[in-house]
């Protein structure tokens, strides 16, 4: 034990004096190049101006179009993935307190359609919109087109090509059976190929780029395209691993994807969105740093929060436990930085919807990563663990957080690319609330229904039944959110049909 | 751009220091734990082997753990769980099926506390038969219904208050019940 703590402690140690001199030599670069990299992503004459969905003279027009046919295939198939999974999302839903809903069929049980659920949601909708919205931002920020583009419709279509056969697979009962990891080993293959592809045109970009500034967005998209490949083939080597030793790694994984993947992309588009929308730089580029280099050395090993309780060895929980209470430091960092800004710029909230899901993404990431803390202590962890709870802060992080910045991302970019301005604006203020509305439905529900549950689950005057029968009445509650979130999404999807439909007629024309 | 190295150095550390402690010095003390293992407890036959498959296949993983805590953290031993979980009990498992939701009860030794067979066919046939308030799925793709006065084949299974319909179990629904039947995790400390 005292070795353990020791242990601990040492690593703990390390990691913050890493975190210290990652700081002090970033810094130091920093007085050379004053901070007014934090103005980088302003064109002459921006500065001040409030920026809304609309593009009266679009200054970037020439990069934006350099990669438009590949960004636009990204995001478009984001979208088709995001319908199909919140549909599967919904149905899976309804199953909770509905068993028999839809039959009871091989191919339309529970546990088929939850893993498909998960996996398109994660491969298909998330990384497809952050990789499109990341290939938009890149040749902004580094002021260069973006080098072979074309390479990108491969990359795009093996990875569409790997997530439809990682379904068909989950179907036919293709599985690796561990959770976030399900898809079939060899299509994993498939994907970290194709996502090589990605990163070749994109690294080429940053480094042929003869820009001053390496602005806040670019440290979070290049970190996370450094992490994920790395992440997901070292956890797809299921053959190193069994038992509870695999269920380290597999939750090590499970948690960067969203710590190290999805996470970095989504921030990368806040730093750069709220600045640009606002017409006004962030409110402390030096305090940017710490989020940053915070989320790198914390975040990457929170993963074993996830298994308190089972007989994972003391050091290795301990350690994902204080690396959880560390995460606190950059999210607030994060959060002053990006909740000032917003602060001292609502009155744009009223006129731009986009700003709107990018300050509601902010604070959605405050709010779950700060939860994250919290459940990860053994206290509250003994009460949360195996609940509800844990699905509801899920959808609140990957939801309430990235998919609202993603929304407002395609909401922004979308136009930009077209050069068309979107017909309905009142369909994306629609969108916002529903799908506002609907998260926070579903997270307080099932949040209440959770805990609701874990402390049934700790009753031992009670019965295993009655915790779950205390739940139904918030996994109703749930689904109801569910279906504002998907009706949001089809009026999502209406928006973009009638925006290419038009561009496509004028083209005709 | 010179200043990205420094971002491609960092971020590639930070990585490298979070493997080094979650994957491999556990993997590093892996050969400890299986060789306490070996001697309490034998691997899977072929058929709960595949039956273990059927259980992966149709995801029992999201709502049922593998997994008993201490009683400090759950009330897990008073519902009849088992004893708390040791890493020797799983040296056989790949993938690992420790599960993290309990939306149906724990199955670490679902094989002690219930060990009748023709209880789990029916059970995942429709679990409502038995358990009114299971909100568990049906599996009865696996199951071939056949009317009759007497049993029509070996291993028929009578579905109570159906008029004597009889369940006919496919290969796949025996095998998860061979697997099932075969969780006892309750081996004492060598």
């Amino acid at each position: 034990m005292d070795t353990q703590l020791a242990f601990v402690i040492l690593t703990f140690g390390a990691s913050v004096l890493a975190m210290v001199s990652f700081v002090v030599a970033l810094i130091q670069r920093q007085v050379l190049v004053p901070p007014q990299a934090a103005q980088a992503i302003f064109s002459t004459g921006e500065m001040g101006c409030t920026e809304l969905e609309s593009r009266p003279n679009n200054r970037w027009k020439s990069l934006d179009q350099s990669a438009r046919g590949p960004i636009l295939y990204f995001l478009l198939s984001s979208v088709g993935w995001l319908l199909l999974g919140s549909t599967l999302g919904l149905i899976v839903s309804i199953k909770f307190h509905h068993p028999e809903f839809l039959g009871t069929r091989d191919f339309l049980t529970f546990g088929k359609l939850r893993t498909l659920h998960l996996n398109i949601i994660a491969y298909g909708w998330l990384s497809f919109a952050g990789l499109g919205l990341s290939l938009w931002l890149v040749p902004r920020i580094m002021r260069v087109p973006l080098h072979k583009p074309k390479i990108l419709y491969l990359a795009g279509s093996m990875w569409n090509f790997g997530v439809c056969l990682g379904c068909l697979g989950i179907l036919s009962g293709y599985t690796d059976g561990l959770e976030w990891l399900e898809f079939w080993w060899p299509i994993d293959g498939l994907l970290a190929v194709a996502g090589a592809l990605v990163a070749i045109p994109l690294f080429q970009t940053i480094w042929r780029s003869q820009e001053k500034h390496f602005y806040v967005t670019m440290w979070y998209t290049l970190a996370a395209f450094i992490w994920f490949p790395v992440l997901f083939v070292i956890a797809n080597m299921h053959f190193l691993h069994t038992g509870v030793q695999q269920g380290i790694v597999n939750w090590w994984f499970a948690h960067n994807v969203l710590g190290l993947w999805v996470t970095p992309l989504g921030l990368g588009i806040v730093y750069y969105l709220l600045p640009k929308i606002t017409g006004y730089p962030i409110f402390s580029y030096q305090l940017s740093l710490f989020g940053f280099w915070g989320l790198a050395l914390f975040y990457s090993q929170v993963g074993a929060h996830h298994l308190l309780g089972s007989p994972i060895p003391t050091w290795v929980a301990n350690l994902s436990i204080v690396m959880s209470v560390g995460m606190a430091i950059p999210v607030i960092t994060v959060a002053i930085n990006h909740h000032v800004s917003a602060y001292r710029h609502l009155g744009v909230l009223r006129q731009s919807v986009v700003l709107r899901f990018i300050v509601f993404g902010a604070m959605m990431y405050t709010v779950s990563s700060l939860q994250g803390s919290l459940h990860s202590l053994r206290t509250f962890n003994y009460i949360s663990h195996f609940t509800h709870w844990t699905v509801s802060h899920a959808h609140l992080g990957l939801y309430g957080f990235t998919s609202m910045v993603f929304f407002g991302g395609i909401y922004f970019a979308l136009p930009r690319l077209l050069d068309r301005d979107w017909e309905y604006p009142g369909l994306i203020n629609l969108h916002f609330w529903l799908a506002a509305t609907g998260i926070l439905t579903y997270a307080v529900s099932l949040g209440i229904g959770g805990i609701l549950q874990g402390m049934a689950l700790r009753d031992s005057s009670g019965t295993f039944e009655q915790s779950l029968k205390v739940t139904l009445p918030y996994l109703v509650g749930r689904s109801l959110g569910g279906s504002l979130m998907l009706l949001s999404h089809l009026v999502f999807a209406f928006n973009i049909c009638d925006l290419l439909g038009r561009t496509a007629r004028e083209k005709r024309s | 751009m010179k200043k990205a190295y420094i971002f491609v150095f960092g971020a590639s550390s930070t990585l490298l220091l979070s493997t080094f402690l979650f994957v491999i010095v556990p993997r590093l003390g892996q050969s400890e734990v299986v060789q306490e293992g070996r001697s309490a407890q034998l691997p899977y036959t072929e058929v709960q082997a595949r039956g273990r498959a059927v259980y992966i296949e149709y995801g029992c993983i999201y709502c049922h753990s593998q997994q008993v805590r201490d009683p400090v953290a759950g009330a897990d031993g008073h519902f009849g769980w088992g004893r708390p979980s040791r890493p020797s009990d799983y040296i056989y498992d790949r993938p690992h099926l420790l599960g993290t939701s309990r939306t149906g009860p724990d199955l670490s030794n679902i094989g002690l506390r219930q060990p009748s067979r023709d209880w789990h066919h029916l059970h995942l046939y429709n679990p409502r038969l038995l358990v009114p308030w299971s909100i568990m799925p049906g599996f009865p793709f696996l199951y071939r219904v056949v009317p009759g006065e007497q049993a029509p084949a070996e291993g028929a299974i009578e579905i109570p208050n159906s008029k004597g319909n009889w369940l006919l179990p496919s290969e796949k629904a025996s095998s998860l019940v061979e697997y099932l039947t075969c969780l006892k995790r309750d081996g004492e400390t060598p």
